[in-house]
Order: structure tokens, then C-alpha cells, then sequence
């Protein structure tokens, strides 16, 4: 099925959403998706942010759909023409969904513990405005423990749900939902039941604000002073493979590997996640690859000779001549 | 006097027991549909009628049926949408309450149409007194050899059932109303597929409204082509008004559709004028969700033309000087009526139901709210007003399901047409008491 989306035009499978193919052709034309998750079934079209506009529904019937449809969980149909980052009423639009996002969500990034890798700071730097049109009493509620290694902070959450799906797809047990309705919504264990899982651990993975957080690093360390590296052990549990936050030579945390689009590639069972906090636990691979963008990747050694040629790149282009070949 | 088809006995003593109902010629669509027509020829009839859901959205009911999935060995399900919930509608309930029979009667004529064996009546939890009238009908109905096995002796077998919501706004919307008659929250589920295709139990489903599953009766006792010529053009047949507001004679009204407007208003026969002798200011013609409109238009289209009684000409133009039939909840305003107070009650009421699924609606809505209340408390500013224009702009056709839009479209309408007297409030800094409303709803505003 051929599919154009931002005028660049890809051949995909059937069954195909818009935003995989957008994701497909490349960043350039991927929508922002704060609630999707490609690993989650059901996972989708409750946040908004990756709506796009069908200028063309396909070969066959190429009337136009009156409205922005999420892309996420919208299939691609032959001869389809989306038009995203081009149509500035999408953008418009998009900046709605983010102002809606944010005028409950606490703007205190600096004691926030997401901070450096919060989905929900992109977005806001990417299609926010400076300055808040909200002015009345943000929405509050107490800190709950979710059993003892996680910590859920409902005053961060932005309902994506993508935990709600994680703990109903990868957990056997389904004790963690929404409670309430409308903008009383709460994620919630029911009575705060404890979830006694093994797999529980990667709600904090799949949370994409701070609303989740693992409480065996909760304000030890702020992300960009950790570096990341990909390691292995044999674990009977999950795949064994997971990415490894060092400070120094201590292991402060671990977390499973996150691709290009910020998910997870494999989850990972509690006892990598918290149980083996050791260096010698673990087979270093070398370090993870964080996006350039990303403040996590400053003074990141892997892009230093990336850097380096990026430099002398530059330097060329300006007339110096390279450090090192100085006569 | 106009023709009535669904309401014609409601006057008849004792007409909610079968015995009543059955003397005055009830069950007679059933007897002809299942002995002298098949399946696909009431299907035809509905088509030829030109019926149109009564429960807002006005979709062709004939086609409709003829979106549902047919897979072998695969249930169909008729499911009967009586969770009527939107404020300033109630013609429902009155159907129900007065003859649940027409109802049942409806059901089981239409599920021969569409093959199902099962079907469903979900009503609203504020209606459980309802339900047990139905439920009593239906007891009596499966007494008397309507409903079960082998019904007539036809070989059609047919079972049906009343399920009591919650008492959710948001289940009136089909999916949402599947997801809760599965024992599920009510949320709505993302489209396609639509319920033709995976609806209840993931089945193919048709949800219709109480009175388009009841208007089925007459269309197959008198004939398809009989029931389309009531009416003007694609508004065909008769439709439940629930009239409320300032007027004389508040009620559920049978009319005729293409009934001009201001007939409907000022006749002795239906509203019976504006109550005090006062002047209407303003009518919300179908229900809280569509756009409320002033009188110079709502008597008369932008062209000079009079309005009337039918989906076409209360949305002729558009959403700039138009409105919608929607579900029939009529609700007229006398001058004396606040529209800022009544939008701000429109308002909570939205964001009191929206289900919290998709962010526009969630978050929107409550901020609405908590700007129009700065309206009530005398804070609001001017430019509070175009505030909330680009927050309901910023919310309509960006929702998973049309609440959204029902909680954009009144604040957008409103704005537009008395953008003055919100300006005018604005600039007034006056309190509006609203503290009455904090009685009714235990509702933190």
C-alpha cells in the first residue's frame, strides 16, 4: 500500500497505522505520540498529540476525512495523503492538545525526577507556548506507593494508560486500572493493592512523564550525570538484556533498552531491574545510544568522535585549520 | 392536529399491560413481519420509510441496517439505546414508562429484520423505575409466547433483555454503551471498527434509539411508503418533542416533521407560548449539545425563510445561523434568562460526564467550567471570552467520541450569538448566585 505522508511517499503492508509509517519514512514526518506504545495492544488514541490530517482517504475513495484522525490507530489505506508537519491547522491543533496536557500537569521539571527524559518535556518545548493561559488551581493529589519499589505521583500523570496496558498485557495479575472519570481519572491499584508481579517494574519504563518512578533511584541522581550503557546477564526470567545508568563505577539504576521512539525494546523482569545493582552483575556491552538531542548525551563519550568530525567539519568551513595538524 | 404514530394511545387506561395494548392493535407488526414478510423485506420497508435515528446523530436508520456485518455462525445483536441522557430530553423515558410495549414490540420486529437472536435494552441507572416497567412487559410479553422459542410458531426464536447502566452521560455514546453493557467501563471505544462490524461481545451490532426501534412498528403495519410521505422531503415520519423550558405547556409532543417552529411554539396545541406572557430570547432546539440559537433565528432561517420542524432546515446554515434536530429536547429561554448562567450549567454538566479518556475533552472541558464560573463569581474578564473560543475550538473534532464537540458546540454558539451579554458580564463584575445549582449536584465548581 503506497502512503504519503508530508509529500514523501513509502510502500508499507497492510494493517499499517499512519504514524508507523510516518515513523517509517523517518523522524522528519513522525508525529509525537505521548500514549502510544508498539508494544502494548490497545495501546493509542487517547492523548491526541499525533493527530493528523487525511487530505486524501485513498485510491479508491479520495474524499478527504473531515477530521483530524489520530494517527496512531488510523491504518493506511492505498493511495492515502496525510499531511502532518505541512498543515499548519494540525499544528494548531497540536498545540491545543499540548496546552491541554500541561494546564494540569505541575511545571516543576527542576525537583522532578523524569526530568532529562520526560516525553511530556519535549512535547512542551517542541509545540508549547511560553507562557500558561491557565490560571486556576492545577490538580493535586497525594504521593501512593505501588508496593515498595515503585512510586506513583498522580499529580504528574497525563492518563496515557500506557501503564493500564502494560499491567493488563505483561503482568498476569489485573489489579492496576483507572478509577474515577473525566479530569477526576486516577491511575490506581484498586485500594492500593500491591502489585506482586515480576514484570510490574515496567510501568516505570512505559510512564512517560513522571507519574511513575522507581523508588530504588528516586532523587538519587538526575539522569544527565548518568551515563548509560547496554549490558547483559543470564536471567531465566526476561531476556537479560537491559540498559545499565552508571555513576562512576556504581549502578544506579537499570532499565531496559529504549529504541529511536523511546520504547521499550524488551521488557525486563524485577530482579534485573532491582535486585542486582553491582557492576560485576552485569556483561558490559559499551554505551547506549541516546539521541543527540537529548540532554542525557552531554559529555556522552560515544558521540566524541562524531563530535570530533562535526568539529573539524566546522573548523574547515571557517578556514582554521584542524588542532592537530598545526605545523 | 398532526398524525401521531407512536404516542396515539398513551391516554388509554392500562396501556402498559399487554391486555390493553394488544385490544388497541399491538403485536400486529410482529404477526405480519414474522408470518407474511421475510427478513430482508422489513429491512426494504425501513428503507423505503426513510426513517432517520431519533437519537441526535439523524443517520439513516434502512442503512444502517444494511452496514450490518452478516458472517455465518456468527450472533447478531440489536441493542436499544434508552440511555437517554441528554439535558432537555426526556421522550424516552416517556415512551417507556407509558407504553413499554411499543417498544418491545419494536425490538422484536426489528431483530427479525436483522436476524438477531438476542437483543438488549440498556437504560440509564436514573431510569431504574423505567426498567421495571419494562422488565414487567417483558415478563408478561414472554408469558404470553412474544419472546422465547419458536415465536408464533414461525421458527424464530428471539430473547430479550433490560440491562440498568450506571447512570453515565458518556453511555449513551454506542461504543462507550457496548463497553458498559459488557460489564466494562464505559468508555468509548476507538473507531473502526464500528459496532456494525465488532460490537457487543465482538459481534456485528446495531444500536438504535428507543423511538426509531418503536417507529418501526407502524412503518411495517402501514407500509414504508406510507410512514415517508408525513414529512418534508429526507425528514420523514413523525418525531417525540420533549418540550421544557418557559413555556405553558411543557410535555412530550408528537409531531409531524416539517411542523414550522414557531407553530410548535406558540400553538395551544403543543408548547402553548411563552409562560407570563414574557418574550423568548433564545431556543436550544435538540437537546444541550446543540448550538442554542436566538429568536430572529430560530423562527426564520438567515434567508428569511420560516423554519420548520426537520433536520434540514434547523441546520440550514450551517453552525453560523443554523442548529441541529438532534435528539428533540426542546428547550426555549424567556428573556429573563442568563444565557452565560445556562451555558455555565451546560458546562459542569459536561465536565461532570466526560469520561476522562482523550485529553481535549478531559482537560477542557473543566477549564471551561472553571472560566465560566469566573463569569458567575465576577472576575471574568473580556478577554476571558475569547479565551473560551479558542478552548472549544481547540477541543471540537479532536476527541475520541462526539462529546467533545457536544461540550464545544454550545459554548461556540453561545459565544456567537450573545457574545454581548458576556462581554457585557464580564465588564459588570457582578455576582450571578448560582448557589441553587451547588444544592442539586455535589459537584466541586
Amino acid at each position: 500500500m503506497k502512503v504519503t505522508i508530508d509529500g514523501i511517499e513509502i510502500d508499507v503492508p497492510k494493517g499499517t497505522t499512519i504514524l508507523q509509517a510516518a515513523r517509517l519514512i523517518g523522524p522528519q514526518v513522525a508525529p509525537p505520540a505521548m500514549c502510544y506504545y508498539t508494544k502494548l495492544k490497545t495501546s493509542g488514541g487517547y492523548c491526541r498529540t499525533c493527530i493528523v490530517k487525511v487530505t486524501q482517504g485513498s485510491t479508491a475513495n479520495p474524499t478527504p476525512m473531515p477530521k483530524p484522525v489520530a494517527s496512531c490507530r488510523t491504518e493506511v489505506m492505498d493511495g492515502m495523503v496525510v499531511e502532518n508537519f505541512i498543515n499548519k491547522e494540525i499544528l494548531e491543533a497540536r498545540k491545543g492538545v499540548v496546552e491541554f496536557l500541561l494546564i494540569n500537569h505541575p511545571l516543576d521539571c527542576p525537583v522532578c525526577d523524569q526530568a532529562g527524559e520526560c516525553k511530556l518535556q519535549d512535547l512542551g518545548y517542541e509545540n508549547g507556548s511560553a507562557k500558561t493561559r491557565y490560571e486556576f488551581k492545577r490538580r493535586e493529589y497525594e504521593m501512593i506507593d505501588i508496593g515498595d519499589k515503585i512510586k506513583l505521583h498522580m499529580t504528574r500523570c497525563i492518563l496515557c494508560y500506557r501503564c493500564v496496558k502494560t499491567a493488563e498485557q505483561i503482568t498476569d495479575k489485573r489489579l492496576h486500572g483507572v478509577v474515577h472519570r473525566g479530569d477526576a481519572s486516577e491511575i490506581s491499584t484498586y485500594i492500593e493493592q500491591v502489585i506482586d508481579n515480576d514484570f510490574s517494574g515496567n510501568v516505570i519504563d512505559v510512564c512517560p512523564v513522571g507519574a511513575l518512578t522507581d523508588k530504588t533511584f528516586r532523587f538519587k541522581q538526575r539522569v544527565w550525570f548518568t551515563k548509560p550503557v547496554d549490558a547483559h546477564r543470564k536471567c531465566d526470567k526476561c531476556c537479560g538484556k537491559t540498559r545499565v545508568w552508571l555513576k562512576g563505577e556504581e549502578v544506579v539504576r537499570v532499565t531496559a533498552r529504549k529504541d529511536q521512539w523511546d520504547e521499550v525494546e524488551e521488557f525486563i523482569c524485577n530482579s534485573c531491574r532491582y535486585d542486582h545493582k553491582k557492576t560485576s552483575d552485569w556483561v558490559i556491552e559499551g554505551p547506549s545510544p541516546i539521541h543527540r538531542n537529548s540532554v542525557i548525551s552531554q559529555n556522552h563519550y560515544q558521540n566524541l568522535n562524531e563530535l570530533k568530525v562535526q568539529v573539524m567539519k566546522q573548523q574547515k568551513a571557517l578556514g582554521f585549520m584542524p588542532i592537530d595538524k598545526k605545523p | 392536529m398532526g398524525k401521531k404514530l407512536l404516542i396515539h394511545n398513551d391516554k388509554v387506561p392500562g396501556i402498559a399491560t399487554l391486555e390493553v395494548y394488544r385490544a388497541h392493535g399491538g403485536y400486529a407488526s410482529v404477526e405480519k413481519a414474522l408470518k407474511t414478510m421475510t427478513p430482508d423485506q422489513v429491512t426494504d420497508e425501513v428503507k423505503k420509510s426513510g426513517l432517520r435515528g431519533r437519537g441526535g446523530a439523524g443517520f439513516p436508520t434502512g442503512l444502517k441496517w444494511s452496514f450490518l456485518a452478516k458472517p455465518e455462525g456468527v450472533n447478531r445483536y440489536l441493542v436499544c439505546n434508552a440511555d437517554e441522557s441528554e439535558p432537555g430530553t426526556f421522550k424516552d423515558r416517556y415512551l417507556m414508562e407509558v407504553i413499554p410495549h411499543a417498544l418491545i414490540e419494536g425490538m422484536i420486529t426489528s431483530s427479525y429484520a436483522l436476524g438477531a437472536k438476542t437483543s438488549y435494552i440498556y437504560i440509564r441507572g436514573e431510569y431504574f423505575y423505567v426498567a421495571r416497567i419494562v422488565e414487567k412487559a417483558l415478563a408478561e410479553a414472554y408469558a404470553a409466547g412474544w419472546l422465547g422459542q419458536n415465536i408464533l410458531g414461525t421458527g424464530f426464536s428471539h430473547d430479550c433483555y433490560v440491562q440498568v447502566g450506571g447512570g453515565a452521560y458518556i453511555c449513551g455514546e454506542e461504543t462507550a454503551l457496548l463497553e458498559s453493557l459488557e460489564g466494562k467501563r464505559g468508555n468509548p471505544r476507538i473507531k473502526p471498527p464500528f459496532p456494525a462490524v465488532a460490537g457487543v461481545w465482538g459481534c456485528p451490532t446495531v444500536v438504535n434509539n428507543v423511538e426509531t426501534i418503536a417507529a418501526v412498528v407502524p412503518i411495517v403495519n402501514e407500509g414504508g411508503e406510507a410512514y415517508a410521505k408525513i414529512g418534508i422531503g429526507k425528514s420523514t415520519g413523525t418525531k417525540l418533542i420533549s418540550a421544557s423550558g418557559h413555556i405553558n405547556k411543557p410535555g412530550v409532543y408528537e409531531i409531524e416533521l416539517g411542523l414550522p417552529v414557531e407553530e410548535f411554539i406558540y400553538s395551544e396545541e403543543y408548547c402553548g407560548g411563552i409562560r407570563n406572557g414574557k418574550k423568548m430570547k433564545a431556543v436550544v432546539a435538540g437537546g444541550s449539545s446543540v448550538p442554542i440559537l436566538p429568536t430572529e433565528l430560530i423562527l426564520k432561517t438567515a434567508k428569511g425563510e420560516p423554519r420548520l420542524m426537520t433536520y434540514e432546515s434547523l441546520a440550514d446554515g450551517g453552525f453560523v445561523t443554523g442548529t441541529m434536530l438532534g435528539s428533540g429536547g426542546f428547550i426555549v429561554m424567556d428573556e429573563d434568562t442568563s444565557i452565560v448562567k445556562n451555558l455555565f450549567t451546560f458546562t459542569r454538566f459536561y465536565h461532570h460526564e466526560s469520561c476522562g479518556q482523550c485529553s481535549p475533552c478531559r482537560e477542557g472541558t473543566g477549564w471551561m467550567e472553571k472560566i465560566l464560573k469566573k463569569f458567575l463569581n465576577g472576575t471574568a474578564n473580556e478577554s476571558d471570552v475569547d479565551l473560551l473560543w479558542d478552548i472549544q475550538s481547540k477541543i471540537e473534532g479532536k476527541t475520541i467520541c462526539p462529546l467533545g464537540e457536544a461540550a464545544a458546540w454550545p459554548v461556540a454558539a453561545a459565544i456567537r450569538h450573545f457574545k454581548q451579554e458576556f462581554l457585557d458580564v464580564a465588564r459588570s463584575k457582578k455576582f450571578v448566585d448560582v448557589s441553587h445549582y451547588n444544592k442539586l449536584y455535589k459537584v466541586n465548581a
